[in-house]
């Protein structure tokens, strides 16, 4: 089955050629690779490796990089629409391109050396090598300035110790870039997978993004060479660079979802019969049906203009806040509501709803939680920070 | 080599086809268009020799400015340039492989893949005509193809089985669903079209000798009837489904 996407207020005569040529091709992969194989996935909490290499070949990590090195140079708005349908197949797919992308390949290009750049790049872009972002730790989520890890300076490199938690990805990566503080100042490294005293256990006992590794970073006296230090990161606010980029993508992400979500509700709705007729002819689900659509709609056209603002260069991080805020919240709420319109059938794996639901529960939390992205937009209107 | 891919920008099978006020055309409106399926084996079989043998892959298509966004996608998988030949949509098959063939005998290719037949009108005639107007070999409904010593050995489809032939080159190739497992336009490839070149031409086809009267949706009316418990005549309609109709 072919999917047609939804359009009710004709955005796609906003958007330029080869950004609907994007998204196309990453929506019959998706109906051709994904679907088919991703509730398996799921119930299994497995990942699903051998999307790797298609993913790469078809120019996905890293889309809006140089082609200097190997990727695509991708406008912003187009490449949000890659997430879309990305996430339309499973957060967990859109996830790992996130952090292949957004949190591993854009820190190595904005804030590597030459080398690293050259050393990396291609190869993350090609799929050769995973990366992931280890920010979080056990006791600092939404506050990571009170990180614990640290890194001091030796001879050659630096010796980091600490403990990275809800890592995605951390598992399978090869490369890790994990901010630690050295001499009370958060820096970016790159741990690669086999350096000694380093190991990436997989956490287990998820109910959400369970199509996705999540994994703890152990850094036990971990020596890194000098060449492996990202020297231009400047504290916490590069690390806050990253997380940008990627919540940029999550804010168009989601509205994948949200599509499936309102498509299948709406087809159940016409063929499901209750009392007389098609429960679709209820004023009660009409009402529904026409909030979610409402929704995706005022959806879409926040983060196309985000991604425009972006490409002109004038997106500010409180305006990606305000993107992702909203878009996964509403993304949330239309999975809830869409189950409820498919009663009892909505609970099951036959339909796709509740594993989306399930997944947004992380997706509204990480990256920012829905409240941390409140305060943000409060403080940039306000002036006052309300944080501590 | 040189390489020719026809190219046919068609409805996808999956809309709803609605008919013109004239009543002798689809109506564009809302109907998503596509390559022609077939042709996209064609397109990935033309890119596959390419990858092999060197050369140019251009694609060729015989249709309105609503083409191009089907030949942009045929660059975007790989295709060196496309040339639209731009004519009245309303003709029928012996024209367009007319059209076609004024426009590929002077790129003086060493093949052409078609599609078997194009998924909107279906006539599979195009092929053939093209082949015939052009004084060369033609092969059809291929499902496996190799080149050597000039040459080119094709196994195709026939009735039951498989018939394998040789033909000298230049030919011209249909390809059938099965002769390969055509590739995504990737997203650099989607780039890298941006800058290839899509030629324009125009065709006179004042000569065109066929045309459509009408057309018509199939009846949408299910012819059913339903039986109840009562009804003396369900077992002869048994009857007649097990030995007339053979169904049962
Ligand atoms: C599946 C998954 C994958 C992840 N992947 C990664 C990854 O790859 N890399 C990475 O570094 N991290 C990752 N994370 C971690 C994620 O970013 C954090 O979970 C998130 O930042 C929230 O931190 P926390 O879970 O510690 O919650 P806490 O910070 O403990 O927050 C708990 C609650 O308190 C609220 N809260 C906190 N402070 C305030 C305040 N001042 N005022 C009001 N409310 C407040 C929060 O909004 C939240 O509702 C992932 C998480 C998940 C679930
Ligand atoms: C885990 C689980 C356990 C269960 N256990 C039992 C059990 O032990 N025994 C048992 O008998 N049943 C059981 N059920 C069935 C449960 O009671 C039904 O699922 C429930 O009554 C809803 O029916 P439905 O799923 O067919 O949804 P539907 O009736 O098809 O409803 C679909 C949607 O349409 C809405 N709707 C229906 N009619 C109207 C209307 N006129 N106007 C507006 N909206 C309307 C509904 O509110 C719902 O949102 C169980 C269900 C689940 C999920």
């Amino acid at each position: 089955m072919k999917f047609e996407g939804v359009d009710y207020y004709h955005i796609d005569d906003l958007l330029f050629d080869d950004e609907k040529m994007a998204r196309n091709t990453i929506r019959e992969f998706v109906d051709d690779k994904v679907l088919p194989i991703i509730e398996k996935h799921y119930r299994e909490g497995t990942f699903p490796m051998h999307l790797v290499p298609e993913m790469a070949a078809l120019g996905i990590f890293g889309a809006t990089l140089p082609e200097k090195y190997g990727c695509a140079g991708l406008n912003n708005v187009a490449y949000g629409l890659l997430m879309q349908e990305l996430e339309r197949g499973d957060s967990g797919i859109r996830s790992f391109a996130s952090v292949q992308s957004a949190l591993t390949m854009y820190p190595i290009y904005t804030f590597g050396t030459e080398e690293q750049k050259d050393y990396w790049l291609p190869k993350l872009a090609r799929g050769e090598k995973i990366g992931c972002f280890g920010l979080t730790e056990p006791d600092y989520g939404s506050n990571p300035g009170g990180m614990i890890t640290r890194a001091e300076k030796v001879d050659g490199g630096f010796i980091l110790n600490g403990t990275k938690m809800w890592i995605t990805n951390g598992s399978i990566a090869d490369v890790a870039v994990v901010w630690a503080k050295w001499n009370g100042v958060v820096h970016g490294f790159l741990v690669e997978k086999d350096f000694k005293g380093f190991s990436a256990p997989e956490m287990k006992g998820k109910h959400s993004l369970r199509a996705s590794i999540t994994s703890e970073l152990v850094l036990d006296n971990v020596f890194v060479p000098d060449s492996h230090w990202l020297p231009n990161t400047q504290g916490l606010k590069s690390a806050l660079m990253c997380l940008t980029q990627a919540r940029y993508g999550i804010a168009w992400g989601v509205i994948g979802s949200a599509m499936v979500a309102y498509t299948t509700a709406l087809d159940y709705a016409k063929s499901r019969i209750q009392f007389s007729r098609p429960i679709a002819g209820y004023q009660l689900i009409q009402a529904k049906l026409v909030w979610m659509l409402t929704e995706i709609t005022k959806a879409q056209l926040l983060v196309l203009q985000l991604g425009r603002l972006k490409d002109q260069g004038k997106a500010r991080y409180t305006h990606v806040s305000m993107a992702k805020r909203n878009n996964c919240e509403v993304a949330l709420e239309i999975c809830r509501v869409a189950r409820e319109i498919l009663g009892a059938n909505g609970i099951l794996d036959e339909y796709p709803i509740m594993r989306h639901s399930a997944n947004l529960e992380s997706v509204k939390t990480y990256e920012g939680t829905h409240e941390m992205h409140t305060l943000i937009v409060g403080e940039d209107i306000t002036g006052i920070p309300a944080y501590e | 080599m040189q390489i020719v891919v026809t190219l046919s920008h068609v409805p996808d099978t999956a809309t709803k086809i609605k008919i013109s006020s004239d009543r002798k055309s689809i109506d564009p409106a809302g109907v998503s268009f596509v390559i022609n399926p077939y042709d996209e084996f064609a397109i990935e079989e033309g890119l596959r020799t390419k990858e092999k043998f060197g050369g140019n892959v251009i694609i060729v298509s015989y249709g309105n400015d609503g083409a191009k966004e089907s030949i942009k996608k045929a660059l975007a998988m790989g295709a060196d340039k496309g040339i639209l030949i731009k004519g009245d949509l309303n003709v029928d098959s012996l024209t367009v492989a007319k059209a076609l063939a004024t426009k590929i005998s002077e790129l003086k290719p060493d093949v052409v893949f078609c599609g078997k037949q194009s998924v909107d009108y279906d006539s599979s005639a195009v092929a053939q005509m093209l082949a015939e107007l052009l004084n060369l070999p033609s092969i059809s409904t291929v499902v496996s193809l190799e080149f050597s010593d000039g040459k080119l050995k094709a196994k195709r489809e026939v009735e039951g089985g498989l018939e394998i032939v040789e033909s000298t080159l230049p030919a011209i190739i249909t390809a059938q669903k099965g002769l390969n497992e055509p590739r995504y336009a990737s997203i650099k490839g989607i780039m890298a079209a941006k800058s290839k070149p899509i030629e324009e031409a125009t065709f006179d086809a004042s000569q065109n000798k066929l045309s459509v009267n009408e057309l018509r949706l199939p009846d949408s009316k299910r012819k059913s009837r339903i039986f109840d418990s009562e009804d003396a005549s369900i077992s002869e309609l048994v009857r007649l489904l097990r030995e007339e109709a053979k169904v049962i």
